[in-house]
């Protein structure tokens, strides 16, 4: 997981807020105290606006399309950034538009007819300063101690089973290694983007044999001894390295508890989980030597999942919508893989046919890109 | 304003500016066509996305083609409303993105930057390039949905000596994205994709370069890759009485929600042009019916000059005799196609050929006959292949407001 930038810079910023559906002619409400909605008449030339200023808070306007062609309206930030907008206005519709604008300033109002260009532009002059929506920060902080608990409780499961794992390999108990080897690595794989925000440890502990290392640096790890156990055969320093993957994984652990995680990580691990399924299960990449990839494939899901559910209340508080949509993708993605499973665990990724692999990667990306909406939610 | 035409991405400048570039506009490719020979500048043109029929059929044919069939994956009780959702998505971005505007407000750029872009961006300073995005829905949609299938709409039959992949025909949905532009093109189409994610994926897709067809009579007549000219007699835009009778769907037909709209047939054709370009440009000109250089019928002097089917010169399993009008009973059909290279087929060939699209009133009153005979019969045959297939119904264009498969939906 990379650096970003720290939460409170982001959320710091101006939230927006369309209501009313595409074909309300209803006049925005507005706040008790504040005159009605700024009007905005858009012509296919022209952009007026009844007001030019307005108090910090929330801004209500009411955009008319007098014009032939269809407009949109734009009231844009500092840099061009879009606090608000409302698109495919048709000619002689009214569509209302509620922002939240609570730090004074110059902002830039635009009617675009027609849709393109840099549309017909003004100043917007917002003045004094509103206390920002600050509900969402407990919330948000709440959402991060929930997802930290369950790395916590993840990390612990890693240590046990990994120590089982490690232990079969060392007796020399191949049977018992391999049906372990997939168990153990579905608490490594539910938690991998918080394990990477540790850039040497990943590599140590899931580094595949093809990738670049420094000179002297050898392949240790889960697929080190995955090759040992379903290709070579076990190794004079078989039992070193399984030594040497548990005392990563508890390096791991000590390290865990000591990472501040921020909400935009949580939101960017989620999608990065998916990306490693799309990437890495659906195509059987990751586990090459005894393809139980599937597994895999479920712990990353299983990870995306509780970091979306921790970030659950604050998605739900500025996008009502997108909440159900992941609920409703992610029960599908659940269905799929429920039609492999195959005693404890299951298929191989060997006994998967082309339509199986389609119908993985439709489901995946039918999750994937409402999840990838979830960090500029939590940013907005 | 800039040589380029409209960019997507916002000009920087004073505020303001774009005053004057959205009261410029750029007059509709299809309307300034028509008032003369001469093509507007390359890349120039917007079409206009809205109208009595949709764009992209008798708009005259862009050089580009990205076209991709998509199934719908959503089932059960949320198919509909899906369904219903995504066309209203896809509509509104798809106006934009005919009008030279990015896929939705703020772009690749200029929204949150914790966000993804709500464009891919490689459009990004790209004119509309007379951009016209086609939509249409396959019988198996209707069948999806509970919804009686018109008889146009039927399944075509099978065809002697068809190769057909099922991996490249069919569809639920289907949209024809033309452009001067292929980068244009694949943006529009890209960007439609995304936003179908969970309720819709590809099924198959297919790039064209070099329009076979020539849909307006200011357009010169193209070749397809055994290099001879195309569809020389093809319907035009200019000719609304045959139009009418042979590509739009008039009200006494059936069902309401295609009124005005019209038939799309797919093939892919994949040419082995390495054999056809070791024959005798004797041979090849007795195939085809035409001779190569101008196109003109064998034994007359003129692209245009009309067939002489009692001719002895025209053999009488040449192409232009199968597929003429005269020789099917009157029928016709609005050609739209598309040369295509799909990269080389492992073998040692190019994976070439022709990617038909036609339009018409009732594939099988029109197509049918026209390719059984052409498939029985056609010398041509010898060194082409149908690999792909599909039939789409293309409702008739949007009235302000309405978005695609508005009336199918919700009748």
């Amino acid at each position: 997981m990379s650096a970003r930038p720290a939460l409170a810079a982001l959320a710091a910023t101006l939230a927006a807020v369309v209501v009313g559906g595409c074909t309300s002619t209803a006049a925005p409400e507005t706040a008790p105290g504040q005159p009605g909605p700024i009007q905005v008449t858009a012509s296919d030339t022209a952009c007026g606006l009844s007001a030019t200023s307005a108090p910090a808070g929330t801004l209500a306007f009411s955009i008319r399309n007098t014009g032939a062609k269809v407009t949109e309206f734009y009231v844009y930030g500092a840099g061009d950034r879009i606090i608000g907008e409302v698109e495919n206005i048709g000619p002689g519709l009214t569509r209302p538009l509620t922002v939240e604008v609570p730090q004074g300033g110059t902002y830039t109002t635009a009617c675009k007819p027609g849709m393109v260009g840099d549309g017909i532009r003004a100043p917007f002059t917002v003045t004094g300063n509103a206390a920002a929506a600050v509900e969402g920060d407990a919330a948000l902080a709440a959402a991060v101690a929930g997802y930290q608990r369950y790395t916590t409780s993840q990390t612990e499961a890693l240590v046990t089973k990994t120590g089982e794992f490690t232990e079969a390999v060392k007796r020399g108990d191949v049977p018992a290694a391999q049906a372990l080897f997939p168990v153990s690595r579905t608490y490594w794989e539910r938690i991998e983007p918080v394990a990477e925000s540790f850039g040497d440890i990943d590599p140590r502990i899931d580094g595949r044999e093809d990738d670049e290392r420094d000179p002297g640096v050898e392949f240790t790890g889960y697929h080190r001894l995955e090759k040992d156990l379903w290709v070579t055969g076990l190794q004079p320093d078989s039992a070193a390295m399984a030594d040497r993957l548990m005392a990563d994984v508890r390096d791991l652990q000590s390290r865990v508890g000591t990472v501040q995680l921020t909400p935009l990580q949580l939101a960017n691990g989620a999608k990065e989980l998916l990306d490693e399924v799309a990437t890495g299960k659906i195509t059987g990449e990751e586990d090459r030597y005894s393809h139980t990839d599937l597994w895999d494939f479920r712990a990353n899901v299983d990870g995306s999942q509780a970091a979306v559910s921790a970030l659950r209340p604050v998605i739900d508080q500025r996008d009502p919508v997108l909440g159900q949509t992941l609920d409703q993708r992610f029960a599908a993605l659940d269905a799929l893989l429920e039609n492999y499973r195959a005693g404890d665990g299951f298929k191989l990724y060997t006994e998967l046919t082309p339509d199986d692999t389609r119908k993985m990667t439709e489901a995946v990306d039918a999750v994937g890109e409402p999840v990838s909406q979830v960090a500029g939610i939590i940013a907005a | 304003m800039s040589l380029r035409g409209f960019s997507r991405r916002r000009l920087l400048g004073a505020a303001g500016a774009g005053t004057a570039l959205v009261g410029a506009g750029v007059a509709g490719g299809y309307l300034a066509g028509s008032s003369g020979a001469e093509d507007p500048a390359p890349g120039q043109a917007t079409v206009p996305f809205r109208g009595v029929h949709q764009a992209g059929i008798v708009t005259p044919a862009q050089d580009r083609l990205h076209f991709v069939a998509l199934d719908v994956t959503a089932t059960g009780p949320i198919l509909r409303p899906a369904v219903v959702a995504l066309l209203k998505r896809w509509t509104t971005a798809a106006e934009r993105m005919t009008a030279g505007a990015e896929a939705a407000p703020g772009g690749a750029v200029n929204r949150n930057p914790a966000a993804p872009p709500s464009d891919t961006g490689e459009a990004l300073d790209l004119p509309a390039a007379s951009l016209t995005l086609t939509f249409g829905i396959g019988g198996s949609l209707l069948d999806k949905l509970g919804l009686p299938r018109p008889a146009a709409l039927a399944e075509l039959p099978p065809f002697q000596r068809d190769q057909l992949d099922p991996a490249l025909s069919g569809g639920d949905l289907c949209i024809q994205a033309c452009a001067d532009d292929p980068q244009v093109a694949v943006h529009a189409v890209r960007n439609l994709v995304r936003t179908g994610f969970g309720t819709t994926a590809v099924r198959w897709s297919q790039l064209g370069f070099g329009r076979t067809s020539s849909t307006s009579t200011v357009q010169q007549t193209h070749r397809n890759l055994f290099g001879f000219k195309d569809g020389t007699n093809n319907l035009k835009a200019e000719d609304k009485a045959a139009l009418d009778e042979h590509v739009w769907v008039p009200a006494s037909e059936g069902p309401p929600w295609m009124t005005g709209g019209t038939y799309l047939v797919a093939r892919r054709i994949r040419m082995h042009v390495e054999t056809w370009d070791r024959t005798s440009l004797t041979e090849q000109e007795s195939l085809t019916g035409r001779t190569k250089g101008t196109g003109a019928p064998i034994g007359a002097t003129e692209e245009f000059a009309p067939i002489d089917l009692t001719s002895p010169l025209i053999a009488d399993d040449a192409h232009i005799r199968l597929a003429s009008a005269s020789s099917l009973g009157g029928v016709r059909i609005l050609r739209r196609g598309y040369n295509f290279v799909d990269g080389s087929d492992g073998a040692g060939h190019l994976n070439a050929g022709l990617f038909f699209l036609a339009f018409m009133r009732d594939p099988q009153r029109q197509f049918v006959p026209m390719q059984s005979a052409l498939a029985r019969h056609d010398r041509m045959m010898e060194y082409i292949e149908h690999t792909g297939s599909a039939v789409f119904a293309c409702p008739p264009g949007l009235a302000d407001g309405a978005y695609w498969g508005q009336p199918l939906l919700e009748a």
